[in-house]
C-alpha cells in the first residue's frame, strides 16, 4: 500500500470517529470502531484517544498523528447505524478504502433526520403517554399532547437561532410549563405537575445519562464526566425553566 | 386491562422516542418493543415489591437485554434500542417532585425525593451494565465452546 493510501486511510478512521462521536455514540463503540477500521488497512500499531470534544488518532510511525475536533453532538442513531455498517463493510472486504471514504463523505452530507412535524407530533404523542404511565387524569392528555409538542418546538427553534443547548433548554422548559399553567388556569386540564412532568420527558437528556455512565464503567473517565456534566446542565436547565413559572 | 393499556402507552412512548432520536426507520417498532417490555417489568415489579429501585434495576436489565438480542439479529449497535427503551424509566416524576420542593423553600422533602431520584437513576445505570456483563461472559464461553469444537 502507498503512503497516499495510508494518509486516506488515517482520514477515513477520523471521519467516521467524528460522525459517530458527533451522532451520540458511546465513546468505546468510536474507539473500537476505528481500531478496528485502522487495522483492516494495516495500520496495527493504532492507537486512538477519544473524548466528547476531539479525537486524537496516532497510527504508529512513520505517520502523522492527527487530531480531529468535534464542534457539535446531537442524537442522530441513524447516522450511527450507517458508520457502523461502512466499518462493517470495510473490515470484510465488502468495500474498497475508496469506497468506504466516499459513503462516509455522503453520510456527512446526507440529512436523514425526520421531518420536523414527525419530531414534533412523535414528542406530542409521547408526553400524553408519559402522562398515563404516570397515573395522571385521562381528560389532562390534551395538555400534556400540546405541551409536548410546543416544548420540542421551542428547543428547536432557540437552538438553531441561539446556538447555545442550555439557553434552549431552558425556554423549552419554560414554555412547557406556560402552556399547562395557562390549560389549568383555564379548567381544561386539572394536574399541573402531572401536565408538566409529561411534557417535559422530551427533553430528559436519556442518551447522556445511560452514555456517561456507560462510559465510567467502561473506563473512559474523561468522556464520561464530561458528559455526565452535559447531562446535569441539561438537567438543571429544564428544572430551573419549570421552577421560574412554578415561583410565580 | 390496565396492564393492556399500560403495555401499549409504553409502547407508543417508546417508538415516539425512537423518532425523536433518529433512529433507522425499519427499527422503531422494535423501539417500541423495547421499551415496553422494560416499562412492564418495571411497573409489575413495582406493584408486587413496592421499591421502585429495585424495579428500575429489574426494568433496566431487560432492557439492556432486549436491546442486546435485536442488536445480534439486526447487526446494528446496541445503543439505537437502549436509548428509547430507558427513557420510561427515568425517574422524571420524582425530580420533578424534588425541584418544586427547592422552589417552595421545603428544603428537608426535595432532598429526600432527590436521593430518590438519584438512587433509581444510580439503578438504571446498574442495571444496563450488569446485563452487558453478563451476555458478554455467556457469549464468551460460547466463543470458547465453538472454537473447541473446531480443533
Amino acid at each position: 500500500m502507498s503512503v497516499v493510501d495510508k494518509e486516506m486511510a488515517i482520514d477515513c478512521c477520523l471521519l467516521a470517529g467524528r460522525l459517530m462521536m458527533e451522532a451520540g455514540a458511546e465513546t468505546y463503540r468510536v474507539e473500537d470502531t476505528m481500531e478496528r477500521m485502522a487495522r483492516t488497512q494495516e495500520l496495527s500499531a493504532v492507537e486512538s484517544f477519544v473524548t466528547p470534544t476531539g479525537i486524537i488518532l496516532s497510527p504508529g510511525s512513520p505517520y502523522h498523528t492527527k487530531l480531529i475536533r468535534i464542534r457539535s453532538r446531537s442524537t442522530d442513531l441513524e447516522k450511527v447505524a450507517l458508520v457502523n455498517g461502512v466499518s462493517r463493510k470495510l473490515s470484510t472486504n465488502e468495500y474498497t478504502l475508496e469506497e468506504a471514504y466516499g459513503r462516509l463523505l455522503e453520510i456527512e452530507r446526507a440529512n436523514v433526520m425526520f421531518p420536523l412535524w414527525l419530531q414534533i407530533l412523535a414528542a406530542s404523542i409521547a408526553s400524553a403517554c408519559f402522562l398515563v404511565l404516570y397515573e395522571g387524569i385521562w381528560s389532562d392528555m390534551p395538555a400534556a399532547f400540546i405541551a409536548g409538542g410546543v416544548g420540542l418546538i421551542f428547543v428547536t427553534i432557540v437552538h438553531e437561532l441561539t446556538k447555545v443547548k442550555f439557553f434552549a433548554e431552558f425556554i423549552a422548559a419554560l414554555s412547557v410549563a406556560l402552556v399547562a399553567y395557562i390549560f389549568v388556569h383555564l379548567n381544561f386540564g386539572t394536574d399541573l405537575d402531572k401536565i408538566i412532568i409529561g411534557g417535559v420527558m422530551p427533553l430528559v437528556p436519556g442518551l447522556l445519562i445511560t452514555n456517561a455512565v456507560r462510559d465510567l464503567m467502561a473506563g473512559h473517565f474523561m468522556s464520561g464526566l464530561s458528559k455526565g456534566a452535559e447531562a446535569f446542565l441539561t438537567a438543571f436547565a429544564i428544572g430551573a425553566g419549570v421552577a421560574l413559572v412554578l415561583s410565580f | 386491562m390496565d396492564w393492556l393499556l399500560q403495555a401499549i402507552f409504553s409502547f407508543l412512548a417508546a417508538a415516539g422516542f425512537g423518532i425523536i432520536f433518529n433512529a433507522p426507520r425499519k427499527m422503531l417498532f422494535y423501539c417500541g418493543f423495547v421499551g415496553m417490555a422494560g416499562w412492564m417489568i418495571y411497573s409489575v415489579f413495582n406493584v408486587f415489591s413496592g421499591d421502585p429501585v429495585q424495579a428500575s434495576f429489574l426494568g433496566a436489565f431487560v432492557v439492556a437485554l432486549v436491546a442486546h438480542i435485536f442488536a445480534k439479529r439486526f447487526r446494528t449497535p446496541m445503543i439505537i434500542f437502549s436509548v428509547a427503551g430507558i427513557i420510561p424509566l427515568v425517574p422524571g416524576g420524582t425530580a420533578y417532585n424534588a425541584m418544586r420542593h427547592f422552589v417552595e423553600n421545603d428544603n428537608l422533602t426535595a432532598i429526600s425525593f432527590a436521593t430518590r431520584a438519584f438512587m433509581v437513576s444510580g439503578a438504571i445505570a446498574m442495571g444496563l451494565v450488569f446485563a452487558e456483563v453478563i451476555i458478554q461472559l455467556i457469549f464468551k464461553s460460547r466463543m470458547k465452546k465453538r472454537s473447541a469444537h473446531k480443533l
